[in-house]
C-alpha cells in the first residue's frame, strides 16, 4: 500500500505540474485580449490616453473611420494617462504591443529609449509639416518616434472683474514684477492673487517651467542662480499670501475649480481649460506667461504624440502608417484639436483654427513659442530632472527647505 | 482550541479502525480514491497559491536583484547585480525618514485604532437601544472606497478652502496647513488612517467579548469587583488571544497602507509623509522613467517586516497553547 501511495503521489505531483503549466500558458496568452495577439489579422488595435471619450464620441467615430479606410477593423482602449507609459513597457515586455500609441509626448523619449517604437524611417511617417518646435519632443539621437497630434501649452488667464476691483491694468503686466506688484493690489483689494499646481508630481513640474525657464535658467543646471529666482518668486506669493498654500496639493484641475470660484485674479492653465473658461461665467482674458525681465517665457509643450510600436509581424507597420496618416491628415487633425481643446501641430491647421476661432490666437503663438520638455537633447535624462525639479518646488514652498538649499540637494540628487 | 483539535484527530481513527474488520478487500482500495480525492481538493489551491503568491513573489525578487532599465526591461535581459538595488535603497536619503514614517504611522494607528476599537466594543457590548444601529454606522468608514474617504479628508484638511480649518477659525485658532506642512502631513493621514481601522478593531474585538461568558462577570460583581476591576481582570486577559490577531492583521494592513497616503499628500511636502509603501510605489510608478528594481527592493523589505511580524506571532500563540 505504502509503494502504491507514493506512485499516487507522484502521479498526481506531475498532474499538478502539468496543469499549472497548462494554466501559466492559457494565461499569457489569454492576457493578450487588448493587445493584438489576440486579435485576427484585420483587427488593429489602438491605444489612447482618452478615456473621457466613449464608443459614441467624435474620436471613436474618427478612429473606426480611419480603420474602415485602411480596411481593417479598429479595437480601442482608452487608458488614464499616467497608467499608459507603464502599460506600454509591459505590452512590450510581453511581445504584446497596440498597433497604434497614442501618449504623452515627454513619455515618447522613454519609449523610444527602451525600444518600444519604431522610427519615421521604419514606418514612413510623413512628419515634414509639423512645426519642428512640437516635433522635437519626439526626438532623440536625430531620430523620430512618431508625430504630434496636437499640442497645449500654458498662459495665464485672468478674471476682467477683479481686476478691474482691484484697479490693475492687464496691458501693465509684463514681467514678474509688474506682476507682483498686480498680486498686491488685488490682495488689498481684498480678493486672492493667483493659483497654480505645485504638486509633487509631473503636473508640478510642468506647471513651474515656464517660470523657470522664464529666468534663464537651463534643466542642466537645477542649482543655478537664475533657477533660485524662480523658485523664490513663488515662495514669496505663498508668503505673502498672494497665492493659496493649497497650491501644493493643486492638480492643474483643482487650480482650476479654485480660479473658476470666481475670487482669484490669476490662473496659470492650459489650452485645455478654454471651453470650460466659457461656462465659468465671468469675463476673462488670457496672457502668455512673463518672463522675468518682460518678453514671454517659453512655456512646456503638452500633447499627445501618435507613435507606432515595434511589432513582431513587421508587415502590420504599413496598415498601421495608413491609420496614423489619416489621424493626423488636415481635415481630421482640425477636428480632433477642436475636440480635444489643442492647437494643431502644423501651420495649416493652426490657420484654419484661428480663423474659425479668434480666441485660439494668443495659444497658438505661445504654442509656436513653446518647447519640448525633453528637447535639448535631455530624452531620459528629463524624468529625473523633473522629479527633482517638483520635490525641490514643494520642499522650499513647504518651507522644509530654502529655494537655493532645495534646488541645491535637486542638482546633487540628479548627479 | 485544544480540546475540538483533540476531537478532529480521533475521528477518522475510529472510522477507519471501525470499517476495517467490515469490508477488509476494499480497505486497500478506500485510501487509494480517499487520495485521489485528497489531491483532487489539493490542487486548485496548489494552483492557486503558486500562481498568485508563490510566482508574483519570486518576480518580485528577481525584479530587485536586477538591474533594470526600461530597455532591458522589455528586452528581458536585465544583467544580475545581486544585491546592489539594496545597498542603494539603504544608502538612499529618503530611506531613514521612510522608516521612522513607516514605523511612527505603523506604531500610532495601532495604538489608537485597538484603543479607540476596544473602548468602542466594550461600549456597545452593554445592549441598549440603537446598539445595534449605532454599530452599524461605525461601520461606514470600514465600507467606503478607500479612494473617497481619502478624497474626502484631504478636502477637509484643505489648507484654504477645508472644513476642518473653517471650523478652527471659528473657534477662534489660525489656520493648520494640514496636508501642506512638513510637519502636520504625516499627522494628518495618520488622522485619517485611524478613522479608517477603528471599525475592524471594532467589529473583531466586539465578537471576541461575546464570547466572554456572562456568569464570570456576574460571578465578580458578586465579589463586589468594581467596573473597572472586570474589565481590567477577565475581559482584557480573556481577550488576549482576538487582541492578537486584531493587532497582527491590523499591523499588516497598516504597513501597507499606500491609496491614503498617495491620495492625501503623495508622500509629500518634501518626503514629510513617505513610508516604504509609498516610497517604493514612488520608485516604481511615480516616474515617467520607472526604477523598478530598487521599486521591488522596498517592497521586498515591507515583505520581510510583515513575514517577521507573522512569525512572532505564530511563536507567541504557540507558546500560549502550550501554557
Amino acid at each position: 500500500m505504502h509503494s502504491s501511495v507514493r506512485g499516487l503521489r507522484l502521479t498526481a505531483a506531475t498532474v499538478t505540474v502539468l496543469a499549472v503549466a497548462g494554466t501559466a500558458t492559457a494565461c499569457s496568452s489569454g492576457s493578450g485580449s487588448t493587445g493584438n495577439k489576440a486579435a485576427d489579422s484585420g483587427t488593429y488595435t489602438i491605444w489612447d490616453p482618452y478615456p473621457q471619450f466613449d464608443k459614441s464620441s467624435a474620436w471613436a467615430k474618427l478612429l473606426d473611420a480611419c480603420g474602415t479606410k485602411a480596411g481593417v477593423k479598429i479595437k480601442r482602449t482608452a487608458f488614464d494617462t499616467s497608467d499608459l507609459s507603464n502599460k506600454a513597457l509591459l505590452a512590450a515586455q510581453q511581445d504584446n504591443s497596440a498597433d497604434v500609441l497614442i501618449v504623452d509626448n515627454p513619455v515618447v523619449s522613454t519609449l523610444a529609449e527602451a525600444g518600444v517604437l519604431t522610427t519615421t524611417e521604419d514606418n514612413k511617417l510623413d512628419t515634414s509639416k509639423v512645426d519642428a518646435n512640437l516635433l522635437a519632443a519626439g526626438q532623440s539621437d536625430g531620430k523620430t518616434y512618431g508625430t504630434p497630434i496636437g499640442a497645449n501649452t500654458l498662459g495665464l488667464y485672468y478674471n476682467k472683474t477683479v481686476l478691474k476691483q482691484a484697479g490693475v491694468d492687464i496691458a501693465t503686466v509684463k514681467d514678474w514684477k509688474s506682476l507682483t506688484a498686480a498680486l498686491a493690489k488685488v490682495k488689498k483689494a481684498g480678493k486672492k492673487g493667483i493659483t497654480f499646481s505645485a504638486i509633487g508630481t509631473e503636473e508640478g513640474t510642468f506647471q513651474f517651467l515656464p517660470w523657470y525657464w522664464g529666468s534663464g535658467a537651463q534643466l542642466t543646471a537645477l542649482d543655478s542662480d537664475q533657477a533660485v529666482t524662480a523658485l523664490t518668486l513663488w515662495k514669496d506669493w505663498l508668503k505673502n499670501g498672494y497665492a493659496p498654500n493649497s497650491v501644493l496639493n493643486n492638480t492643474q484641475t483643482t487650480s482650476w475649480q479654485e480660479f473658476a470660484s470666481g475670487d482669484y485674479a490669476f490662473s496659470e492653465n492650459g489650452t485645455w481649460q478654454l471651453a470650460n473658461a466659457a461656462k465659468a461665467g465671468f469675463d476673462y482674458g488670457v496672457i502668455p506667461v512673463p518672463a522675468a525681465d518682460g518678453a514671454s517665457a517659453s512655456a512646456p509643450t503638452g500633447g499627445e504624440f501618435v507613435t507606432i510600436p515595434v511589432q513582431g509581424k513587421t508587415d502590420r507597420y504599413a496598415t498601421s502608417q495608413k491609420i496614423v496618416t489619416c489621424l493626423t491628415s488636415t481635415d481630421n487633425l482640425l477636428n480632433t484639436d477642436t475636440t480635444l481643446s489643442y492647437v494643431a501641430p502644423t501651420s495649416e491647421v493652426q490657420g484654419k483654427q484661428v480663423a474659425a476661432n479668434a480666441e485660439l490666437k494668443p495659444w497658438v503663438d505661445a504654442v509656436k513659442a513653446a518647447k519640448g520638455r525633453t528637447s535639448d537633447d535631455l530624452g531620459t535624462k528629463y524624468p529625473k530632472i523633473s522629479e527633482q525639479l517638483w520635490k525641490a518646488v514643494q520642499s522650499a514652498l513647504s518651507g522644509a527647505q530654502s529655494p537655493k538649499d532645495a534646488l541645491a540637494a535637486a542638482q546633487s540628487a540628479v548627479k | 482550541m485544544s480540546h475540538t483539535t483533540k476531537v478532529s484527530h480521533r475521528r477518522p481513527v475510529r472510522l477507519a479502525s471501525g470499517a476495517a474488520p467490515t469490508a477488509p478487500p476494499r480497505a486497500r482500495r478506500r485510501p487509494t480514491s480517499q487520495q485521489w480525492a485528497a489531491w483532487a481538493f489539493l490542487t486548485p489551491v496548489t494552483l492557486y497559491l503558486v500562481l498568485f503568491y508563490a510566482y508574483p513573489l519570486y518576480r518580485n525578487i528577481d525584479l530587485s536583484l536586477r538591474n533594470y532599465t526600461v530597455r532591458s526591461f522589455v528586452q528581458g535581459d536585465a544583467p544580475f547585480t545581486g544585491l546592489a538595488n539594496y545597498r542603494n535603497v539603504l544608502h538612499d536619503p529618503t530611506f531613514a525618514p521612510a522608516l521612522l514614517h513607516t514605523v511612527v504611522f505603523t506604531s500610532v494607528c495601532l495604538v489608537f485604532q485597538y484603543a479607540i476599537g476596544l473602548a468602542l466594543a466594550v461600549f456597545f457590548n452593554q445592549r441598549f437601544r440603537l446598539s445595534a444601529t449605532l454599530r452599524a454606522l461605525f461601520l461606514v468608514p470600514w465600507l467606503l472606497p478607500l479612494i473617497v474617504s481619502a478624497s474626502t479628508w484631504s478636502w477637509m484638511l484643505n489648507s484654504d478652502s477645508g472644513v476642518v480649518n473653517s471650523a478652527l477659525h471659528a473657534v477662534g485658532i489660525g489656520p493648520v496647513n494640514w496636508l501642506t506642512a512638513p510637519g502636520w502631513s504625516l499627522a494628518s493621514v495618520i488622522i485619517a488612517n485611524i478613522w479608517i481601522g477603528v471599525p475592524f478593531n471594532l467589529v473583531v474585538l466586539h465578537s471576541g467579548l461575546q464570547s466572554i461568558p456572562a456568569s464570570l462577570y456576574e460571578a465578580a460583581a458578586l465579589d463586589g469587583a468594581n467596573a473597572w476591576q472586570r474589565f481590567r481582570r477577565i475581559t482584557f486577559p480573556l481577550l488576549r488571544p482576538v487582541s492578537a490577531i486584531t493587532l497582527l492583521l491590523g499591523l499588516v494592513y497598516t504597513l501597507k497602507v499606500f491609496d491614503i497616503i498617495w491620495i492625501m499628500t503623495k508622500g509629500g511636502p518634501a518626503d514629510s509623509s513617505t513610508t516604504f509603501a509609498t516610497w517604493s510605489y514612488q520608485l516604481g510608478f511615480g516616474n515617467m522613467l520607472p526604477a523598478f528594481g530598487p521599486g521591488a527592493a522596498v517592497g521586498n523589505l515591507l515583505v520581510v517586516a510583515a513575514l517577521v511580524f507573522g512569525l512572532v506571532y505564530i511563536r507567541v500563540q504557540r507558546k500560549q497553547g502550550l501554557s
